[in-house]
């Protein structure tokens, strides 16, 4: 039995050697985002293309279903100022992203939300956005001062649970989708050894040949992949895009 | 060098113990969220029509519970693929 648990392979090296930093290395998360990005803006493009005022086409139906889903989930759960402001496509990108990222392992690809750091840029990016929102209703005195209520003496645990945000947010993104592809390895493992233990009975030349491949690796996993893979990324997707929204509005009402 | 090697065999080892303990975390999401599925499931029972809401605040509700048994789960995977001791020895 062999479980192959990996993190990003590295694919090459820019050297430009930034003083801190150091050169720039493109693992293959970076590689899958970039496909996956370019993808989203393919299916864009392809999904607006020629639109009209009246939707006649399948494609501007679909387009215009999911624009107002997400418009009206904005609308929901941040209020109508978050929506005219444009907060609607970065939710609708930040979900879009996410599921497909997740969902490009089912064709073998490395998910770049099974790394750590993507989730990480991104709960990043919510926590700015967090951070600005508070400024901009409270005013920096008022920023200061909630880091002191209700006493002054919670300042430290006040401290740690706004770095706790972003973390768990990331945490709970990365660690689902790579549950979720440990288990499938497992499970492919499994079968692997499962059915050479069985196909070892078989005597003579056939049953040589036949402890070699692994049989019981066809359909089987696809059941688990149901949940793990398509049920497992979509829900987290939702999810992550929920939590922004909630943290970004009730930041801003102070 | 046998005793570099026993000390390796006894800091894997233990790691390997800790993983699994630390998957013990597992048990407080599995009840929290079966409790709370359970609630939504007797809303839904009692209101059909709210049946979207509680949905999705149940889930949004199980992955904010499940955080706690992520944490485990990280732990252990830190401990099983990029064990932090091996490299101390």
């Amino acid at each position: 039995m062999n479980l192959d648990v990996h993190g990003a392979r590295v694919l090459f090296e820019i050297p430009v050697n930034i003083p801190v930093l150091g050169n720039i290395v493109i693992t293959e998360t970076v590689m899958n985002t970039w496909i996956v990005m370019a993808v989203i803006v393919g299916l864009c493009l392809f999904m607006t293309h020629g639109m009209q005022v009246h939707a006649r086409t399948k494609r501007q139906i679909v387009a215009e279903f999911i624009v107002k889903k997400v418009n009206g989930m904005v609308g929901e759960n941040m209020g109508e100022h978050f929506l005219q402001v444009g907060y609607a496509p970065l939710i609708a990108s930040i979900m879009g992203l996410s599921a497909l990222c997740s969902l490009s392992s089912m064709i073998g690809m490395y998910a770049p939300t099974s790394d750590l750091s993507t989730l990480l840029g991104w709960s990043l990016m919510v926590f700015v956005l967090i951070t600005y929102n508070k400024f901009r209703a409270g005013g920096p005195l008022g920023y200061i001062k909630s880091y002191f209520e209700p006493i002054p003496v919670l300042l430290p645990f006040n401290i740690i649970s706004e770095f706790a945000t972003p973390l768990s947010m990331a945490f709970r993104h990365f660690g689902n989708i790579a549950s979720g592809s440990v288990i499938t390895g497992l499970i492919y493992a499994a079968l692997a050894s499962l059915s050479s233990a069985i196909f070892r009975l078989i005597p003579g030349a056939v049953g040589e040949v036949m402890q070699n491949v692994p049989l019981f690796q066809v359909g089987i996993p696809a059941v688990f992949s149901i949940y793990f893979d398509i049920f497992s990324s979509c829900l987290q997707a939702f999810i992550f895009c929920m939590l922004t929204m909630m943290y970004i509005g009730s930041a801003a009402e102070g | 060098m046998n005793e570099q090697l026993w000390t390796k065999a006894i800091v894997m080892g233990s790691s390997a113990i800790g993983a699994g303990l630390a998957m013990i975390a597992g048990i407080g999401p599995g009840i929290g969220e079966g409790y709370a599925v359970g609630k939504a499931c007797e809303a839904i029972g009692r209101q059909p029509e709210c049946k979207g809401t509680v949905q999705s605040t149940m889930l949004l509700g199980c992955a904010v519970a499940e955080t706690t048994g992520i944490y485990g789960f990280i732990v252990a995977l830190l401990l099983m693929f990029a064990n932090p001791f091996i490299g101390k020895l």
